[in-house]
């Protein structure tokens, strides 16, 4: 009798075991809608909706898809028309005229005004809280309604790039009369906003009415993957059918029912130096550090070989500025390095701490194959971990560090977006860069309105970094798209973005 | 009744208390929400701007006394990082977090109740010495570490559920319900352990005393004594234990919620610290803080009901 009990309860417990298990199991085919894609995203959109106040890459890369600038960037780099068909700029420079594109409508089906323009220009523009929200547009004179359909915006210096950073999603065109734009999303994008559950995802829905060609997929849900562990078998599990950015271990871990793009994150990875503290003010301690490292090493260690090295703040992906040949003014001379750091009065080497954001894995790797190499010259560095807000606040913003491993991306098309930050004055020059020399080339190529005067002075400005170490510059990422092979049609950008728009169902 | 008043009183408290303590905490993170908005565009000028527009320059007791307002008023204030209400955001996220601990609980009840009696009752029996030893390596593996194995296991070996396929339970209560059995069994396990061992020395300390010899010389079966009045005796520190063990599981969901990826209170929880996004910090630990005080409050309550003897005057 006592025993029917127990075998009673064990009875119970199986089965309630099993449908639990089981009815956990059957939902998985559910999912198969023929227009729907599931991509996984290691943090969630932390931010309001409104393009204007986008800071996080990972938020612009995602806005990409819903909201669109008079221009837009395209997949090889170069500046296309969006909301504006077509645009014109004077010979001086000074003055850019847009023509709207005709019947072109925002998601909630109003048709887009010249107003609408004028109003997001001049929002971005806005210098009430000390700064516009895009720093390039403090250059804007006025903004000018000529007809119906025709903008000008005025400069009050002369930018022939100015169109570059119109194309930053940050420069939206939105509708003036969207009260609420933090909570609600209004833009032209290939795509329109349906919903979002913090933590949990973030679904866009294809837009019908799109003037351009328009997404192939119906429906895009952002599904937060937090633990970067489970990326593997979040894909193979089939909860998500696409991860944009894997790591090398991981793409080799991945079954053939997927696909695995290799492209490059289009960032400026470096130790960056704190150029104002001991004992990185000295150039030769600077050169010492650049002898003394190897990209190729690196790279061998962090992501099997790949990764492109590079020599100064510039990336491949921008072909026109791209030096390849600083990569060779440091090639690795343990001797040299030691002479160096005696000449600067470090004989027996000396202490330093390495600041890295503990959230980029990549980073970390990448600092602690650079402890190692650093230990040859007698230099030996120590790797704090921080929280990336930390980072934020005590490394980027407050400048309170010695060194640091990060990378820097370009927020535009334009040399100017990597290059501009080096300048003595700049508020972001974050590593405390100055030479005079430095900010003489930069304010030439910036003014210049002939395009092989400015691309000249831009490689001057690239060769002195270079040439003063400004920071030990090791590599541009390599990406690893992970994308079941049911879809096609992914294509990398020069920029920080993904374009769901592109993206199809393969036909089996 | 002047009990209940006095642990009211006393809830209250606590919740106050906690509060402070949340609120003191951020000013002493390194860190700074307006910085984190701005990202990489944070500048000296725009920081200062954003910090004035949100009144984080004012002092910690105007900001505390401010926020404590608006609070007792209902209005938990706005999400820095997402912009909308943080009641809206938190509302979707309370019953999944409950959900998980629920399930969890239920598991305890259902399967250390009936093990503790069973192995108490043939104490020195093979399945005793059987259910010791699990019992000792269950105790031993951190709720996250079981957390893993039992992904592994079950996730990747046996395919009984996809890791990461969590399913929201608007969208399908059923598959809800089922994605969170293993993160709730992650949850248990540990608990299960050491409430069985719990219950089979309690109810073995029982079996020793005086009355249950008088109540077997009175010619009772050996079921009826254990039964009604063993078990009754031997269940109240099982009881106490119960209470805190279920407020004990509102804290350990937010690991569990982590390893299986699940989005509840403490998914929001740990983003929302790094993002330094204070109100909604603030919201989740005052929630939590509730939830636990609420069950300790009821267990008291439990307690009386079951066993008048316990005092309810200091």
């Amino acid at each position: 009798m006592k025993r029917k009990g127990v075998v009673r309860l064990f009875l119970v417990f199986v089965l309630t075991t099993l449908t639990f298990a089981l009815s956990a199991c059957s939902g998985d085919k559910a999912g198969e809608n023929s227009s729907k894609i599931t991509v996984g995203i290691p943090q969630d959109i932390e931010d309001s909706l409104d393009p204007h106040k986008a800071v996080a890459a990972g938020t612009k890369e995602v806005f990409f898809n819903m909201f669109e600038g008079l221009v837009k960037p395209d997949s090889d780099g170069n500046i296309i028309p969006a909301v504006a068909s077509a645009y014109k700029v004077s010979k001086d420079g000074k003055v850019y005229t847009f023509t709207l594109r005709k019947g072109i409508k925002f998601h909630d089906g109003s048709l887009v005004t010249v107003e609408d323009i004028k109003y997001s220009i001049d929002k971005c523009a806005d210098t009430s809280n000390g700064e516009p929200l895009i720093a390039a547009f403090s250059n804007i004179e006025s903004v000018n309604i000529l007809d119906d359909e025709t903008v000008e915006i005025v400069l009050k210096e002369p930018n022939t790039e100015f169109a570059s950073d119109l194309a930053n999603v940050t420069a939206a065109i939105v509708p003036a009369s969207n009260k609420d734009p933090d909570v609600n999303a209004i833009g032209t994008g290939p795509y329109k906003y349906v919903s979002r559950s913090p933590q949990e995802n973030f679904t866009m829905e294809k837009f019908d009415d799109y003037w351009g060609e328009g997404a192939h997929i119906k429906d895009v849900v952002l599904k937060v993957c937090a633990n970067a562990d489970s990326f593997v078998m979040n894909l193979e599990g089939g909860s998500v059918d696409m991860i944009a950015r894997v790591t090398a271990t991981q793409a080799a871990e991945l079954s053939d029912n997927f696909n695995i793009l290799e492209g490059t994150m289009n960032l400026v990875q470096a130790l960056y130096l704190n150029n104002a503290v001991e004992p990185f003010q000295d150039a030769r301690v600077r050169q010492a550090l650049c002898y003394a490292i190897d990209p190729q090493e690196i790279m061998d260690f962090v992501s099997d070989g790949k990764g492109t090295e590079i020599g100064s703040s510039m990336f491949p992906a921008f072909e026109k500025y791209y030096m390849e040949e600083l990569n060779d003014t440091y090639s690795r001379d343990i001797e040299k390095a030691k002479e160096l750091l005696a000449e600067a009065g470090y004989p027996n080497g000396f202490s330093f701490t390495i600041t890295v954001p503990s959230n980029y894995q990549q980073h970390i790797d990448t600092a602690q194959v650079l402890v190692e190499e650093l230990k040859e010259i007698g230099v030996n560095a120590d790797i704090q971990l921080i929280e990336w807000d930390s980072w934020l606040s005590d490394v980027y913003a407050g400048r309170n560090y010695q060194s640091t491993v990060i990378g820097v991306d370009a927020s535009s098309l334009t040399a100017r977006a990597l290059l501009e930050r080096f300048g003595s004055d700049a508020p972001n020059n974050f590593i405390n860069f100055s030479s005079p020399e430095y900010d003489t080339a930069l304010q030439n190529a910036i003014s210049s309105t002939d395009d092989e005067q400015k691309t000249e002075n831009y490689k001057e400005c690239e060769r002195i970094l270079s040439e003063k170490a400004a920071n030990v510059y090791i590599q541009d990422l390599p990406e690893f798209v992970a994308i079941n092979k049911k879809y096609g049609g992914y294509q990398f950008y020069q920029l920080y973005v993904q374009d769901f728009s592109k993206l199809y169902i393969v036909e089996e | 009744m002047k009990y209940i008043g006095k642990k009211v009183i006393l809830m209250a408290a606590t919740l106050i208390v906690v509060s402070f303590l949340v609120f003191l905490s951020f000013f002493v993170m390194s860190g700074d929400p307006a910085t984190s908005m701005l990202g990489t565009q944070a500048t000296p000028d725009r920081v200062e701007a954003l910090r004035e527009e949100m009144g984080l320059n004012d002092s910690f007791f105007t900001q505390y006394f401010r926020w404590a307002g608006s609070f007792l008023k209902g209005d938990m204030g706005i999400s820095y990082s997402y912009r909308i209400p943080v009641e809206s955001m938190i509302a979707d996220k309370i019953p999944v977090t409950l959900a998980l601990t629920g399930i969890a609980f239920l598991m305890l009840i259902v399967l250390a109740i009936p093990l503790g009696i069973y192995i108490a009752k043939y104490a020195g029996g093979i399945a005793d010495r059987v259910i010791y030893v699990l019992n000792q390596i269950m105790m031993a593996i951190p709720p996250f570490f079981a957390g893993i194995l039992i992904t592994f296991l079950f996730g990747r070996i046996f395919k009984l559920f996809t890791p990461g396929g969590y399913v929201s339970y608007k969208d399908n209560f059923g598959q809800f319900i089922g994605y969170m059995f293993f993160p709730a069994l992650a949850i248990a396990l540990p608990k299960i352990a050491m409430a069985v061992k719990l219950l089979r020395s309690s109810v073995i300390g029982e079996v020793k005393k005086d009355y249950v010899r008088t109540a077997f010389s009175r010619g009772n079966r050996s079921n009826q004594v254990f039964y009604n009045h063993i078990l009754k005796n031997a269940l109240i520190p099982v009881i106490t234990f119960l209470g805190m063990t279920l407020a004990d599981m509102v804290a350990g969901s937010i690991i569990i919620e982590q390893v299986f990826g699940i989005p509840g209170l403490g998914r929001i929880l740990l983003t929302s610290i790094s993002n330094r996004d204070y109100p909604v910090v603030e919201a989740i630990i005052i929630c939590m803080a509730f939830i636990v005080v609420s069950i300790n409050f009821i267990v008291d309550i439990i307690y009386q009901l079951i066993d008048p003897r316990i005092s309810t005057e200091e």
